[in-house]
């Protein structure tokens, strides 16, 4: 493991909710750790399972996606696609390796700016304790 | 072939918003390096008329085939930034916005990690530029109307703007007349102007404009569309009374078998009115109704030899066979004007609302004050004149333990007004105010408290821990947080200075809009500065406490807003639309279907001729989860392409 490890994760937050939360907690000026790297999507349902092993093969340590509360959603049930989708990939990523906690699927909404961030501080740190994504030296091969 | 492509890159300072926390110089420094960026500069305020300038100018110098704007969140500057990058001759989804501010500098303090992201997502943003594709929207023509939910001040106000302005105006009202909470006050702070005779002219108005289509006791079923064209269903409840043939006489509810002993909801339960009613004598329309679940016709199918209200009335407008009836139609732009609900004194029961008679809330005073009110307007509570008279303030506000952790805005001056007018009509009274802290903040108000502290009213800072009785009295025990003591108050009559909810029938409007609520419950607003009057979803507006507490000038001024916003839209003959939707690839596209299931607005129709599905782009709202489902990969959704987030995945790793 590199000295000077830090979790990389990628974000996929949908632009009505989540995003607006994440905005939120800037407006705020709530701190968390800077690991996350956001892509803006306008449904969380817009993300597949390519993406996301998209994401873990080419080194993310944790995957993150935000969504609208349950009965929230911009597109009426697109948050309840992501939930299925994600809910299956999980158990798929488990039998190939990847700890399922490194893929986390949250519901925040725009007005849930210190949930946001609480999310961020937790997430970060679980992804520490779990150590690099087992196929991070993988991805840093092929490169 | 991609790679030809030249970026021009802008990095704000925000002032100092972003370049506190982020190098910008070296943000700078490092995307110079990439080998599509043609030009890369920073500047102080990117968004300012300089700095559009300069992304104008580098545009043309540089011919550069996509921008990306490196600065605040694309939700609160996007729409700035496509418009300078359109005035050039660019076409607008060529344009990316990176968000270093609200989502890096303002949330990292250290300066090196907090650079090394904003790189990063700049790196991304270029990414993504280098595979954005021009768009074209296609323009679609806006329905000339509007609808308006709610028939308070807010929507009264907003309803006659829109309707001034030449367009049509449908006012939708749940209750049997149009009014809100401001018809059942009795004055307004701090002018003590009557409030009927500055609402009831308006309420008139409504009623004869010629663009204003008035629909009471009727509830909206149904909202689809979007703006410019959002289809309506209102479901107008069965009134049992022909609206057409009523005159408004009254005669039936003299008559009707239950005269004065049903509770009015207008008087806060404490006057009495028929089954048959108008909830208060200036009501609009003047049209009676029949409460169903009052009514013993209708409860138990016979009222007597025959209802009462039939042998009454000479209109013959009594329709005991009325069933609700479902009308529909369309409008370009809405404004949610639902209103707010007082705090139920219940919650707070060491108050002793529910246990003592003489225990009131302010909405329940303010209709003992009304000369149309239970006791015509005498301040008698419990048969007698009272004398010694408590307020508490902050009742269901700034209380977490109710949930209510907001100030209520309107209480401390409503108090004010109802101790001025208790003191004008008992002059002996003895009046303490207990509050939490004094908020006189509006025109006029901070010396409207001073004069009612002149006129006798005692004010004691501190809030009161229980109202108990003993002995037949009833007693008030509070801390004085400013003498450091507790003391106790005998009173004839308490007053809970309650605050206000959201309406809880609003819910149901937010869903069906898929609007935003704030942390207190109220809706949210666009922005909170900025767009104070505005939703996220376009073509809807904000109206009144609908938005969260405020008095009555800030519920008109943001009415007018509303309707000035309404106005604006509804008076362009089309709109463009959001050429952000999912298309089909048809030679790629196996019909298999998978879409089609998915697609909460129907949007996808199979193409029987030629075996592939079709996607309507007018329905698409453009969710991407057909593209994301679809096993052939025949699905592009534009601006959100599956190339275009890897491609963001790749950069960020």
């Amino acid at each position: 493991m590199e000295e000077n490890w830090e979790p990389k994760i990628v974000g996929f937050l949908c632009n009505w909710c989540c995003y607006a939360g994440a905005d939120m907690a800037g407006t705020s000026r709530m701190q968390y750790p800077p690991n996350i790297r956001v892509i803006r999507v306008m449904c969380s349902s817009r993300i597949n399972a390519e993406m996301i092993i998209k994401a873990f093969q080419s080194g993310a340590d944790a995957v993150f996606i935000g969504g609208c509360h349950p009965g929230d959603c911009h597109y009426v049930d697109g948050n309840y696609r992501t939930k299925k989708r994600v809910d299956v990939l999980k158990r798929l990523i488990g039998y190939v390796g990847i700890d399922p906690k490194r893929l986390r699927l949250e519901w925040i909404s725009a007005a849930e700016g210190e949930e946001f961030a609480e999310t961020m501080r937790n997430f970060t740190e679980d992804v520490r304790k779990l150590g690099p994504s087992p196929l991070k030296a993988l991805a840093e091969e092929m490169v | 072939m991609i790679f030809l492509k030249d970026i021009g890159v802008f990095i704000c300072h925000c002032g100092v918003n972003i370049s506190n926390t982020v190098d910008v110089k070296k943000v700078v420094e490092e995307i110079s390096k990439l080998p599509s960026v043609a030009i890369c500069e920073d500047y102080q305020y990117m968004c300012s008329d300089p700095g559009q300038e300069l992304i104008k100018r580098s545009i043309k110098e540089h011919d550069l085939d996509a921008v990306v704007v490196a600065a605040c969140s694309p939700r609160m500057h996007e729409p700035t930034f496509r418009a300078t990058v359109s005035d050039v001759g660019m076409n607008p989804y060529c344009f990316e916005m990176s968000n270093i501010r609200e989502q890096c500098s303002w949330v990292h303090h250290e300066k090196d990690k907090a650079t090394e992201k904003a790189i990063d997502l700049v790196k991304s943003a270029v990414a993504r530029a280098l595979l954005l594709e021009p768009l074209q929207s296609e323009a679609f023509p806006v329905v000339p109307a509007a609808l308006v939910v709610g028939g308070g001040i807010a929507g009264i106000q907003a309803s006659l703007d829109i309707a001034n302005s030449g367009f049509k105006v449908y006012l939708v009202e749940k209750e049997p007349s149009i009014g809100g909470h401001m018809a059942q006050f009795d004055k307004t702070f701090p002018t003590l102007d009557c409030a009927a005779c500055i609402l009831t002219p308006k309420m008139v108005d409504v009623a004869r404009h010629p663009n204003i289509e008035l629909l009471t006791y009727s509830e909206v079923e149904e909202i689809s569309g979007s703006i410019g064209n959002f289809n309506v269903k209102v479901k107008k409840k069965a009134r049992y009374v022909d609206m057409d043939k009523c005159t408004g006489c009254g005669s039936c509810a003299e008559s009707c078998r239950l005269v004065g002993k049903i509770k009015s909801e207008f008087d806060m339960g404490l006057g009495k009115r028929s089954a048959i009613y108008v909830p208060f004598p200036q009501a609009v329309p003047l049209k009676y109704t029949i409460d169903p679940d009052a009514c013993l016709f209708i409860k138990h199918g016979r009222c007597g030899k025959s209802p009462k209200c039939v042998d009454a009335c000479t209109t013959d407008a009594i329709k005991f066979d009325d069933k609700p009836e479902i009308v529909e139609f369309n409008v370009g732009a809405i404004v949610v004007a639902t209103g707010y609900k007082e705090f139920s004194a219940e919650r707070k029961p060491e108050f002793g609302y529910d246990l003592y008679s003489n225990v009131m809330t302010g909405l329940e005073l303010e209709r003992i004050f009304a000369p149309s009110g239970p006791t015509g307007g005498k301040p008698i509570i419990n048969g007698k004149v009272p004398k010694k008279i408590v307020f508490i303030s902050c009742v269901g506000s700034r209380d977490k333990k109710v949930g209510n952790p907001y100030c209520s805005r309107v209480c401390c001056m409503y108090i004010a007004k109802q101790a001025h007018l208790l003191k004008e009509k008992i002059p002996d009274a003895d009046i303490t105010v207990m509050y939490t802290d004094m908020r006189s903040f509006g025109k006029g108000y901070e010396e409207f408290y001073e004069r009612v502290q002149k006129e006798g009213i005692k004010y004691r800072r501190g809030n009161a821990g229980e109202v108990y009785e003993d002995g037949g009295k009833i007693y008030v025990r509070a801390e004085d947080t400013l003498l450091g003591e507790p003391y106790e108050l005998e009173a004839d009559l308490v007053v809970l200075g309650t605050g206000l909810e959201p309406e809880p029938y609003a819910e149901g409007i937010g869903k069906m809009l898929h609007l935003s609520l704030s942390s207190d419950g109220f809706f949210l607003e666009a922005h909170p500065k900025l767009r104070p009057v505005d939703t996220v979803i376009d073509g809807v507006f904000l109206a009144g406490t609908a938005q969260g507490p405020k008095d009555i000038p800030d519920t008109v001024a943001q009415a007018s807003g509303a309707a000035a916003h309404v106005v604006n839209l509804i008076s362009k003959k089309e709109i463009l639309s959001e050429p952000t939707i999912a298309v089909v690839d048809e030679d790629a596209c196996v019909g298999c279907k998978t879409c089609m299931l998915l697609c909460p607005f129907d949007a996808h129709e199979f193409d029987e001729d030629k075996g592939v599905m079709t996607i309507n782009s007018a329905m698409c709202k453009g969710c991407g989860s057909c593209a994301a489902a679809c096993p052939s990969g025949s699905i592009k959704m534009n601006h959100f392409t599956k190339d275009q987030i890897v491609a963001q995945i790749l950069e960020v790793l």
